[in-house]
């Protein structure tokens, strides 16, 4: 099978791995043992696969991975700073909003996209934000309170920006 | 109450951060040199003989290793339900047969190097089917010279098979004859329920390899590991010690995981191929392939004094497993003997055939048949009480289930055969009634009729459910402990966490026990090589029985620590206490050893290592109790029914992480409102799913919840650990009756089929619209 080179940044590392024209996102995520990337329909119907690409949350199950050449890529395994969380995974962890944890990487980075463009979201704006991610454990109400209260500790948010290591756009 | 430091208070999950940071953790988050890819040929016909089935082709296409039709594996009738031994469902499942019984049956199975190898392998496998005629509507399944599905002749435990039906169940208290012919009112009305799929984030997946010793290893996602390797070894023909079940986090469940669904042919594909293989469901396969909850049709009849006294009550049903009997007569007979007792009714009358269909089949779902006879009950009730022109609540409050009565009809009707008496010792329903009554403004909405000339109409309905805490006699766990030098502990329970916070209880019960901060509780959960036995997650029974039994053992524990303890701190035991890592003397002269120095002293100068395990069983089901009330908001020109607000207030005993009890009220509601109005697994008239994808297939998502208020109302049950009963099925059965109700309260129309659609309100709405719709007057019918 014909292979290409797919340079890009994944959770501010620069990668270079060899990928298949066909391959998507999700699979070549997954393969590079980016596991807290979940496959729940393949459709972009549940959200499980979410991630940021260039900051906007994308289904990656529905997302070519030669689409994401020369951009920067956050999973939920490069949202933490070493051993601090994101306030948003705190706040989900005080506020019981995740139970099976299995589709709580792709709420947790649809909050992160949402709170970057908009810190201090109504509850409809949370709701919007996040409506692409579907959940059968929470009923979504603490995941909700969560990513309100998270909205309310701008101060933390802001300090764990990271500069990401450079890479060739 | 009193002192508790770790029961009762809402900490953080301990297995929250490997959640919230994406840690691999999850069945499907490793990767094994040369794992294999497994798929199923899935029939496209609901009822079929294979003619002839030729896998040359397939097992000829480079990068496949193993091609397993019904002539390459050993023929054992079982069950896929994960229950205790001997199941009572029917053995009528095979790994794979030469007949299909339903669209998604399994034809083949393939291991390959990559998916698309294996697709490709599954389209390269040629096979001549003798199509059958199906049946599909259950209410044709007994009817003469219908297709008989299960005409093999080795099935069994199979009630009548020439007839299509799987079990029977007929059970009386008293008359029920002589109750109606006492009753000033008879009312007989009939509901039908439909098709709903648990739809857990993660599919059903299994990794199975052999080990170096080569015993059978299965990562599964499981709510059954050691029910799972027991059926396993039956239909593989191998030892249950060469099985290793490892029960990794679980991505929810819902009961469709109470099911051995891939772990047998994905066990098989490994010893036929000797390499790691990985099978999974998609999505869409999930639908069809996994399970669903059992569709019901309901005949309910009730009798009551002018008063409102409840005589008698009587539920009719007819329910379809689909093409196998998983769970059959279990969950049909939970549909009486958890519901009609929640009326204190002298007779009652339950009867229940459970029909095979060419259908996909149906199984374990939270609620286990309390859904759908909650939805007939309560509706049926709400009709009453208004025909009396009784507000419903106060109908409630006559006639239910009170603290100390007996319910007798879970003696005559248990786990598929006789079961106990089950005696009400912690009830808190009364008080869910009224917090849930007054957060819905019950009083005030209730006099308030609709009016006005608005095509939008509002009200507001109740219902009122109950459920048990695991199956009385049957359900049993064990847990052990063992205690570190530093002074921490390794919790090993057969428990498994579907996904709704058990390994946090658990670890929560055993520091309260123990006095220990809840980060010394190591937990190991589901691992059938290292965890001792555990029934598994199912009819709300962990925290009650696996958490029984954590007490139990760390009760024991404890006691080897104040031994040591009174050695070092030379006090008798009964003057020793422990709390916050540290045992101290409780007499005036305060002497305290840390837990580390304790652990060290045990280990390395009296040379034993502190450690115990104990077992648990109940003979009795705590109910936990639940009061739902909906307010709704009718669109009387489309049909549409909006709910406003939903008060569940539940009462679990003691809630033990209150924070992850309401979180399961939470989820309950949104499942159970799912399951009133919008979700649906339709099949078209051969039997072929219409909807198997999240588009069409509607489940509330986060703009569709309506607003919610979660009460819990604790009580103190003298059964469970620390007061506790359980909390996370009981909340789904009460939406559905409820906004129906509110339906009625609305625009004055009775809607007795589920899901409630706009289509079926706007029908009711022209069919039987009252001429006096904006009077109050009707609602004194």
């Amino acid at each position: 099978m014909k292979t290409m080179e797919l340079r890009v940044t994944v959770n501010g590392q620069p990668r270079k791995w060899s990928i298949g024209p066909g391959d998507l996102l999700l699979d070549v995520l997954r393969r590079e043992g980016f596991f807290g990337v979940k496959r729940g329909c393949e459709k972009g119907e549940c959200g499980s696969c979410t991630v940021l690409v260039d900051g906007r949350a994308v289904n990656s199950c529905l997302m070519f991975a030669a689409k994401v050449q020369g951009c920067e890529v956050l999973t939920i395994e490069g949202l933490a700073d070493g051993d601090r969380l994101d306030p948003i995974q705190g706040a989900f962890l005080d506020h019981g909003a995740a139970q099976c944890g299995f589709c709580t990487p792709g709420m947790i980075l649809a909050a992160k996209w949402l709170l970057d463009k908009n810190p201090h979201p109504s509850e409809d704006e949370v709701r919007e934000a996040m409506a692409g991610v579907l959940c059968r454990c929470t009923g979504y109400i603490k995941p909700v309170e969560a990513v309100l209260a998270a909205a309310k500790q701008p101060a933390k948010r802001a300090t764990r920006k990271r500069e990401p290591a450079g890479v060739a756009r | 109450m009193t002192g508790r430091k770790v029961v009762g208070v809402n900490v953080r999950k301990v297995e929250g951060h490997k959640l919230v940071t994406g840690a691999p953790a999850f069945t499907d988050d490793i990767e094994m040199q040369g794992m294999l890819y497994g798929k199923i040929l899935p029939s496209p016909h609901a009822h079929a003989r294979i003619k002839r089935i030729d896998t040359r082709k397939a097992k000829a296409l480079a990068g496949v290793h193993a091609v397993l039709t019904y002539k390459d594996v050993p023929r054992v009738p079982h069950t896929t339900a994960g229950q205790a031994w001997p199941e009572p469902s029917p053995y009528d499942t095979y790994l794979l047969d030469s007949k299909v019984r339903f669209v998604g049956d399994r034809v083949a199975a393939v291991a390959a190097e990559s998916r698309a190898i294996a697709e490709k392998a599954l389209r390269l496998i040629e096979v001549d089917y003798e199509v059958l005629p199906a049946v599909i509507d259950m209410e044709l399944a007994m009817a003469p010279g219908a297709a008989v599905i299960h005409d093999e002749p080795d099935s069994t435990k199979i009630y009548d098979r020439s007839h299509n039906i799987a079990g029977y169940i007929l059970r009386e208290i008293g008359s029920v004859e002589q109750g109606f012919r006492e009753s000033d009112f008879v009312v007989e009305r009939e509901f039908r329920t439909h098709r709903q799929q648990h739809t857990p984030l993660e599919p059903h997946i299994t990794i199975c390899w052999l080990d170096p010793n080569g015993r059978l290893v299965i990562r599964t996602s499981s709510q059954v590991p050691y029910h799972t390797r027991r059926q396993v070894g039956q239909i593989l023909q191998i030892p249950v010690s060469s099985i290793h079940v490892i029960k990794p986090r679980m991505g929810g469940g819902f009961g469709g995981k109470q099911e051995m669904l891939l772990e047998d042919i994905c066990g098989a594909l490994t010893l036929a191929s000797r390499r790691p293989v990985k099978m999974e469901f998609t999505r869409e396969e999930e639908f069809y392939m996994a399970r669903s909850r059992h569709p019901q049709r309901l005949r309910m009849k009730m009798g009551v004094k002018r008063d409102g006294t409840v005589l008698a009550s009587q539920l009719t049903v007819l329910a379809t497993t689909g093409a196998y009997g998983s769970h059959s007569t279990t969950v049909q007979g939970n549909t009486g003997s958890k519901v009609l007792p929640l009326y204190r009714a002298p007779h009652m009358r339950f009867e229940c055939h459970v029909v095979y269909t060419n259908a996909p089949v149906a199984g374990a779902f939270r609620g286990y048949g309390c859904p759908q006879g909650f939805f007939a009950q309560e509706t049926l009730v709400d009709e009453i009480a208004c025909e009396l022109g009784m507000d419903p609540l106060d109908f409630h409050r006559m006639n239910v289930i009170r603290l100390g009565d007996t319910d007798l009809l879970s003696a005559q009707l248990g786990e598929g055969k006789e079961g106990l008496p089950r005696v009400v010792r912690s009830c808190g329903l009364p008080q869910c009634m009224e917090s849930a009554a007054r957060a819905i403004g019950w009083a005030q909405k209730r006099k308030k009729f609709p009016s006005g000339h608005s095509h939008l109409r509002r009200g507001v309905g109740m219902a009122c459910t109950m459920q048990g805490s695991g199956i009385a006699g049957v359900d049993w766990a064990s847990a052990f402990l063992k205690m570190n030098e530093d002074g921490s502990f390794y919790l090993q329970v057969g428990a498994s966490d579907v996904g709704a916070g058990a390994d946090t209880v658990l670890s929560q019960i055993a520091a309260e026990t123990l006095g220990v901060t809840l980060d010394k509780v190591i937990i190991t959960s589901g691992d059938t090589d290292i965890t001792p036995f555990d029934v598994g997650a199912y009819a709300s029974s962990t925290t009650i029985i696996s958490g029984g039994a954590v007490k139990k053992a760390a009760g024991k524990v404890r006691a080897q620590v104040l031994e040591v303890a009174s050695r070092m701190l030379d006090a008798p035991v009964d003057q020793l206490d422990c709390a916050n890592n540290e045992v101290f003397t409780t007499c005036a002269c305060r002497k305290a050893v840390s837990m580390t120095d304790l652990a060290m002293q045990a280990m390395y100068k009296e040379k034993f290592q502190i450690m115990d395990g104990a077992s648990h069983f109940n003979t009795d089901s705590p109910p936990p109790f639940c009061a739902t009330f909906a307010e709704v908001e009718v669109d009387t020109e489309t049909g549409q029914v909006h709910v406003l607000h939903l008060a569940s207030a539940v009462d679990p005993g003691t809630a033990i992480n209150p924070m992850q009890a309401e979180g399961q009220v939470e989820g309950a509601v949104a499942q159970g409102l799912g399951y009133a109005l919008t979700e649906e697994l339709v099949l078209d008239a051969d039997g072929r799913p219409l909807n198997p994808n999240f588009l069409d297939y509607k489940m509330f998502g986060f703009q569709d919840m309506p607003k919610l208020t979660t009460i819990l109302i604790e009580t103190d049950e003298p059964l469970g650990p620390y007061g506790a009963k359980s909390i996370s099925e009981v909340p789904i059965n009460g939406p559905a009756p409820a906004i129906a109700n509110a339906i009625f309260h609305a625009v004055g129309i009775r809607i007795r089929k589920l899901p409630i659609r706009p289509e079926d309100v706007l029908r009711a709405l022209h069919a039987e619209r009252p001429a006096n719709l904006d009077e109050e007057a009707m609602f004194a019918l």
